[in-house]
C-alpha cells in the first residue's frame, strides 16, 4: 500500500516536471518570437514613413532617403522567380501525384528533398556562374533565378500532396464523361486542388522575401531606380545589409525600418496561406 | 462454369442485348478480381447487380466503362460489346465510347465548380460551343434528374455546397447532359439517407424509359424495387442472373437462394 502511494506520488511529481518543463520551453519560444517582433517594431516603426516608401537612397552623409528601388526590386525579383518555379514546380507534383512510379518518381522525391536542404548560399553561387559570370554583369534575372531554385522543392512537395488529396472519384468522374485523362487533370483536378497550391506557394514566396545570401552575388544592389531585370538591382533585403553594418545610426533606423517591412510582407504571406485554406475547409 | 454462362444468356425474345459481356476476366496485379463473366445486358431495362462485398460487382460494371484504364496493375481479358462491337478492341477510342456509357459513382463526385458549369462541363468538353444549346441541355438535364426546381435560382453555386442527395442528382444529370445509351450506377445510394434514396429509385425507374442502366446494389430490396433483370456475383463469378422476380423467388441456384434469404453475405 505504502509502496504504491510512494509510486502514484513519484509518478504525480514526474508528470508534474514534464509539464513545466514543456510549458517553460514553449514559453521560450513564443516569448523569444514576440521579442524579436516587439523589438523590429519599436526600432523600426520610426523610419517608416512616406519618405522611406517612396524615395531613393541618399548618398552618405545626406540623411533621410527611403527604399523604394529595393521594395520594387524585391517584387520584381520574387515575381520572376514565381513565373519560373511555379509551372516547374506545379508539373513536377503533378508527375508524381498521378503518373510517376517507381524509381523515377523516387529519385525526382528523393533530389527535391535534397534540394530543399542545400544553402541558399551555394544556390546564389551556382547562380552566379551561369548566368553572372558568361555575362559579365549582375542582374536581378540571375537573382530571380536563385530564388526559383530555393522555391522549387517546396512548390513540388505541396503541389504533389494537393494534387494527391484530390479523390480519384473525381478523375473518374471526368474520364467517364469521355475526356482525356489529360482534360480531366487540367479542368478538374487542378482546379480542386490549387486552393493548396495557393498556400504552397504563398510559404514559398514568404521563405524567399528574407534570403540575403544569394543575392549578394547575383542582385548585388544598385542605388538607382531599375526595372530592367537585365540589371543589378537593388533589394530590401541587401539594403538592410548593407544598412546594418554601416557606421550611420540614420541608416541603423533604416535598416530596422526595412527589417519591419520584411516581416510584415512575410507576415502577410503567412496569413494570406491560411487564409486560402480556411476557404477550402468551409466549401467541403 | 459453362452452366452459369448459359443461364447469363436468358433472354426474353421481346428485348435486345445492349451490351454482351463474354467470358470477361480482370486482374489486379496476381488477384483475380472477376472469372469467366458473361451477361447479357438489355436494352431499356434496369439490370441490377448483387452480392457480397468483394465479390466483383464494381470490378465488372467499371470494365463496361473501361475505367480500369486507369488502374496500371488492372488487366482484363475478354469480350464487352456495345451494340455488338467490343469496347476492348483497337478499332475503338475510350473517349469516344465512355460518351455513349456513362457512369455515376459511389461517393457523390461533383466538380469542383457551378451547378451550371459541372452539367455544362459534358458537352462543352465534346465540342459544344453554342451557348443556347447548352443551356438548353443543361435545363433538361437537371429536369430529368429532378434536380432543376431545386437549384434553378442558384446555378452559379458550388456544386460541392449541395447536399450529398443532390450532389448525387447532379452527377446524374451530368451524366445525362451527354445522352448517353447506358448508364452505370455504383451504389449510387450508399451513402444517402433513406429520403434521398428514394428520390434517387424513383428517377432510375424513369431513366429505364429512354436509357440502358446497370446498377451495383448493396440492397437486395433497392435490386427488388428497381431492377427488371438481376445478376448474382459471388467471388468474382456471375452465379445465376436473370428476371428479378425469378431470382427473387425462385432461384435456381443453392448459393443464390441462401444469399437472397440471408444466410451469409
Amino acid at each position: 500500500m505504502i509502496a504504491g502511494a510512494r509510486l502514484a506520488a513519484s509518478r504525480r511529481v514526474s508528470g508534474l516536471v514534464g509539464v513545466i518543463l514543456t510549458g517553460f520551453c514553449s514559453a521560450l519560444a513564443a516569448g523569444l518570437l514576440i521579442l524579436i517582433l516587439g523589438y523590429v517594431v519599436v526600432q523600426g516603426w520610426g523610419a517608416i514613413n512616406p519618405a522611406f516608401l517612396t524615395q531613393l537612397p541618399h548618398p552618405v552623409g545626406v540623411s533621410g532617403g527611403g527604399v523604394a528601388n529595393g521594395i520594387v526590386g524585391t517584387l520584381i525579383i520574387v515575381a520572376l522567380a514565381m513565373l519560373m518555379a511555379v509551372p516547374v514546380g506545379v508539373l513536377t507534383g503533378l508527375y508524381l501525384a498521378i503518373y510517376g512510379r517507381g524509381l523515377t518518381a523516387e529519385c525526382v522525391r528523393f533530389l527535391a528533398e535534397v534540394l530543399s536542404g542545400v544553402p541558399s548560399i551555394a544556390i546564389g553561387l551556382f547562380a552566379y556562374t551561369i548566368l553572372v559570370q558568361p555575362f559579365r554583369h549582375f542582374s536581378g534575372l540571375s537573382a530571380a533565378f536563385a530564388f526559383a531554385i530555393l522555391m522549387l522543392p517546396l512548390m513540388i512537395r505541396t503541389s504533389e500532396e494537393a494534387i494527391r488529396g484530390v479523390p480519384t472519384a473525381i478523375r473518374e468522374g471526368a474520364l467517364a464523361l469521355g475526356l482525356p485523362d489529360y482534360g480531366g487533370v487540367i479542368h478538374v483536378v487542378l482546379p480542386a486542388a490549387r486552393p493548396l497550391i495557393v498556400t504552397g506557394l504563398l510559404l514559398a514566396i514568404a521563405r524567399v522575401t528574407g534570403e540575403t545570401a544569394p543575392l549578394l552575388f547575383t542582385a548585388f544592389g544598385s542605388e538607382f531606380w531599375e526595372l530592367n531585370p537585365g540589371n543589378p538591382m537593388a533589394t530590401l533585403a541587401m539594403q538592410i545589409f548593407k544598412y546594418a553594418i554601416s557606421p550611420y545610426d540614420d541608416w541603423h533606423r533604416q535598416a530596422w525600418g526595412g527589417a519591419l517591412l520584411l516581416i510584415l510582407a512575410v507576415l502577410v504571406l503567412n496569413v494570406g496561406a491560411r487564409w486560402a485554406l480556411r476557404g477550402r475547409a468551409k466549401r467541403s | 462454369m459453362i452452366q452459369r454462362a448459359i443461364d447469363g444468356r436468358e433472354t426474353s425474345a421481346a428485348t435486345a442485348v445492349k451490351v454482351r459481356v463474354s467470358h470477361l476476366d480482370v486482374y489486379y496485379g496476381s488477384n483475380h478480381a472477376i472469372r469467366d463473366a458473361s451477361l447479357d445486358i438489355e436494352e431499356n431495362q434496369v439490370t441490377a447487380l448483387i452480392g457480397p462485398s468483394g465479390c466483383g460487382k464494381s470490378t465488372f460494371i467499371r470494365a463496361i466503362n473501361r475505367l480500369h484504364d486507369l488502374t496500371p496493375s488492372a488487366r482484363v481479358s475478354g469480350k464487352v460489346e456495345l451494340d455488338d462491337v467490343d469496347i476492348y478492341s483497337r478499332d475503338v477510342d475510350p473517349i469516344v465510347m465512355r460518351r455513349r456509357v456513362g457512369m455515376v459513382f459511389q461517393r457523390p463526385n461533383p466538380f469542383p465548380m457551378s451547378i451550371y458549369d459541372n452539367v455544362a462541363y459534358g458537352p462543352r468538353v465534346n465540342g459544344e460551343r453554342n451557348a443556347s444549346r447548352i443551356a438548353v441541355l443543361v435545363e433538361d438535364s437537371l429536369r430529368h434528374a429532378a434536380l432543376w426546381d431545386e437549384v434553378k435560382d442558384r446555378l452559379s453555386e458550388s456544386g460541392v455546397a449541395l447536399s450529398g442527395g443532390q450532389q448525387q442528382r447532379l452527377c446524374i444529370a451530368r451524366v445525362l447532359s451527354l445522352r448517353p445509351e447506358v448508364i452505370l450506377m455504383d451504389e449510387p445510394a450508399s451513402a444517402l439517407d433513406p429520403i434521398a434514396t428514394a428520390k434517387i429509385e424513383e428517377l432510375i425507374a424513369e431513366l429505364r424509359e429512354q436509357y440502358t442502366v446497370v446498377i451495383v446494389t448493396h440492397s437486395m430490396a433497392q435490386a427488388g424495387r428497381v431492377s427488371d433483370r438481376t445478376a448474382f456475383f459471388l467471388n468474382g463469378s456471375i452465379v445465376e442472373a436473370g428476371p428479378t422476380n425469378q431470382i427473387f423467388t425462385r432461384p435456381k441456384e443453392r448459393r443464390t437462394e441462401d444469399y437472397i434469404t440471408g444466410r451469409f453475405g
